[in-house]
């Protein structure tokens, strides 16, 4: 574990100085990220140009779902995004000389070209949750500052571990990036709305198979204190930071299976 | 003690292939097929094949890349699967086809990244590098991405970076491939050097017969994934470089020619093919070329690498 993290922060940083060498496209690229995954929160504001509330949300509760989704996904994105690429890294023979190393090829295939152009979505996705916060004009008591803090880490680790998940499929599948996408990626898409604008099926489905209502949707219910449209226990508001280690367990389960069988079967 | 030891390994792989319709069909492959080699502290091993031999899945097994399907494989003695990490301090690996440097740092970086993953004390990391530099004229790339670098320089930087925290032993999979003859000869220097003075055990792959020749005293040799040859260079020579081929143009059409240890064929109206063994009389043929042709062009040719496998190849067979 201690050789894992040092190797990824050791490849992770060579990776930083080497593009702090162009630091004019580094600005260039990461205010373009910035405009782009703006564009999201536009998608939200046309929304609410033609209705007041959604699912019984107002434009500030939507906005903070949002801004916590979008910041969980931001941070995992910048943090391991990078291992999306793994299929082609097993397909060109590169992921090969990740296994010729003293560390982990985990945290070499998380590390491998990390990027701090992945942090223009970070910052936008932080703004637009400050302001959430102040439009919602909330008492920012203890509680919902210990919630928001522990709803954040949560959210940040599941989708972590869906990364990992995803990456451990391509080892059977070197062409599933795409697949991996529609969860990581259709996944933060997902969790910007309400989750009950879905209807009962999909929220079951987030709830119990791939547990991204847990990010932001049950947690931001207790947060902002707003009574469940579905009517589900008032337990799973809390279950965040449970939810979130047994996904790990589960994406380190896949990744051991996936590398096995790639060392088994061969590229 | 052997730093390599390999009994009986064996490894396959599973070919799926959608034939007719929808059924697929499942055949099994074996890549190296019951392969026992073993190899002493401070040896220097060619290990040759053909295309598909199995050498490439034989490396990646030795590095634990790859998972043996059967067999007991022990290197430093250590199961380099199961203690992959452990060992990897104890290797260099160099693929001649891709790399293992990070295509998009520079040189430099690449080496301080290694650095610090494999803990190499500082002096002896600049010792080492220093060294590996002056013989391999690197000084001047160290600024370059890797990804700027030409093949021959790449390679240069491989195998500076396998070498960096002074491994035991040293796979290199063909580093000479596609190489210049000046980048090929400070290679082979640079490996002679490093077996001679440090001891280094190498294993190298290669269809270089060259590269063999100036660098191996013992050689290995695999075909379909099973061992047909392994002992001196000089014995194999001495087995098979009995049989050169020889190509005559002829100015009209060419004549018969025969005799002990001759074996002719004629690959065009004017031109014969001879295979010449041991026991042909060279004068005699001589003799019998000028006296019944007008011949106008000649070519001896040396056996080649595969040339030199098939042959093996089909003695070995029962």
């Amino acid at each position: 574990m201690v050789d894992a993290l040092r190797g990824y922060a050791l490849v992770a940083s060579a990776w930083a100085r080497a593009a702090a060498q162009y630091r004019v496209s580094l600005s260039t690229m990461i205010f373009s990220t910035l405009l782009i995954t703006g564009l999201d929160f536009v998608e939200i504001l046309i929304v609410f140009a033609n209705t007041h509330r959604l699912a019984g949300f107002t434009v500030a509760q939507v906005a903070f779902l949002y801004g916590v989704a979008a910041t969980c996904l931001g941070l995992a994105d910048l943090l391991i995004g990078s291992i999306e690429r793994l299929g082609e890294r097993i397909r060109d023979g590169s992921f090969d000389a990740m296994l010729v190393r003293p560390i982990p090829a985990l945290a070499l295939a998380a590390a491998d070209r990390f990027s701090v152009r992945r942090v223009g979505k970070l910052i936008q996705s932080i703004a637009i949750l400050c302001w959430a916060l102040a439009a919602l004009d909330l008492g920012m008591t203890l509680e919902r500052v210990g919630l928001l803090v522990l709803m954040l880490a949560s959210g940040t680790v599941i989708f972590l571990a869906v990364f990992v998940v995803g990456a451990a499929f391509q080892f059977v599948a070197p062409g599933g990036r795409e697949t991996m996408n529609a969860f990581t990626y259709g996944g933060g898409y997902l969790t910007q709305f309400p989750l009950a604008i879905y209807g009962r099926h999909l929220v079951q489905l987030v709830t119990f198979v791939i547990p991204l209502g847990f990010i932001n949707w049950y947690p931001a219910l207790q947060f902002l204190r707003a009574p469940d449209p579905l009517h589900l226990p008032a337990a799973l508001h809390y279950l965040s930071p449970a939810v979130a280690a047994l996904l790990v367990l589960v994406a380190l389960g896949a990744w051991t299976t996936g590398l096995r069988r790639y060392r088994s079967t061969g590229s | 003690m052997a730093i390599i030891e390999m009994t009986d390994i064996a490894k396959s792989f599973v070919v799926r292939r959608r034939s007719t319709g929808w059924r697929r069909h499942r055949r099994e492959v074996w890549a190296v097929d019951g392969l026992s080699l073993s190899v002493e502290p401070g040896e220097f091993l060619g290990f040759i094949g053909p295309n598909g031999a199995g050498k490439s899945t034989t490396v990646k097994m030795l590095t634990g890349i790859l998972v043996p399907t059967s067999g007991r494989l022990r290197v430093a003695g250590v199961d380099p699967v199961r203690d992959r990490r452990r060992l990897a301090s104890r290797m260099g690996v160099v693929f001649g086809q891709r790399t293992t440097l990070w295509w998009d740092l520079p040189l430099q970086e690449s080496f301080e990244l290694l650095r610090q993953m494999y803990r190499v004390p500082t002096q002896r990391f600049r010792d080492n590098l220093t060294r590996c530099s002056d013989l391999l004229d690197l000084h001047q790339l160290m600024p370059v991405p890797v990804r700027e670098l030409s093949l021959g320089q790449r390679m240069r930087g491989e195998l500076t970076a396998a070498l960096l925290h002074e491994p035991d032993v040293l796979y290199l999979d063909e580093p000479t491939i596609g190489l210049d003859v000046v980048s090929k000869l400070a290679v082979r220097e640079f490996l002679a050097e490093l077996n001679r003075d440090r001891g280094t055990t190498i294993l190298l792959t290669t269809h270089d017969l060259d590269d063999i020749e100036r660098l191996c005293p013992r050689i290995a040799v695999v075909d379909h994934g099973k061992l047909i040859y392994d002992g001196p260079l000089v014995e194999l020579r001495a087995r098979l470089s009995g049989e050169r081929t020889m190509t005559i143009e002829f100015a009209g059409a060419a004549p018969e020619i025969s005799g002990p240890g001759i074996r002719a064929a004629r690959i065009a109206a004017s031109r014969l093919q001879l295979t010449l063994s041991n026991e042909a009389n060279v004068p005699a043929l001589t003799a019998q070329l000028v006296g019944r042709g007008d011949v106008v062009d000649l070519a001896i040719g040396e056996p080649d690498i595969e040339e030199v496998v098939r042959r093996l190849y089909v003695a070995s067979k029962p």
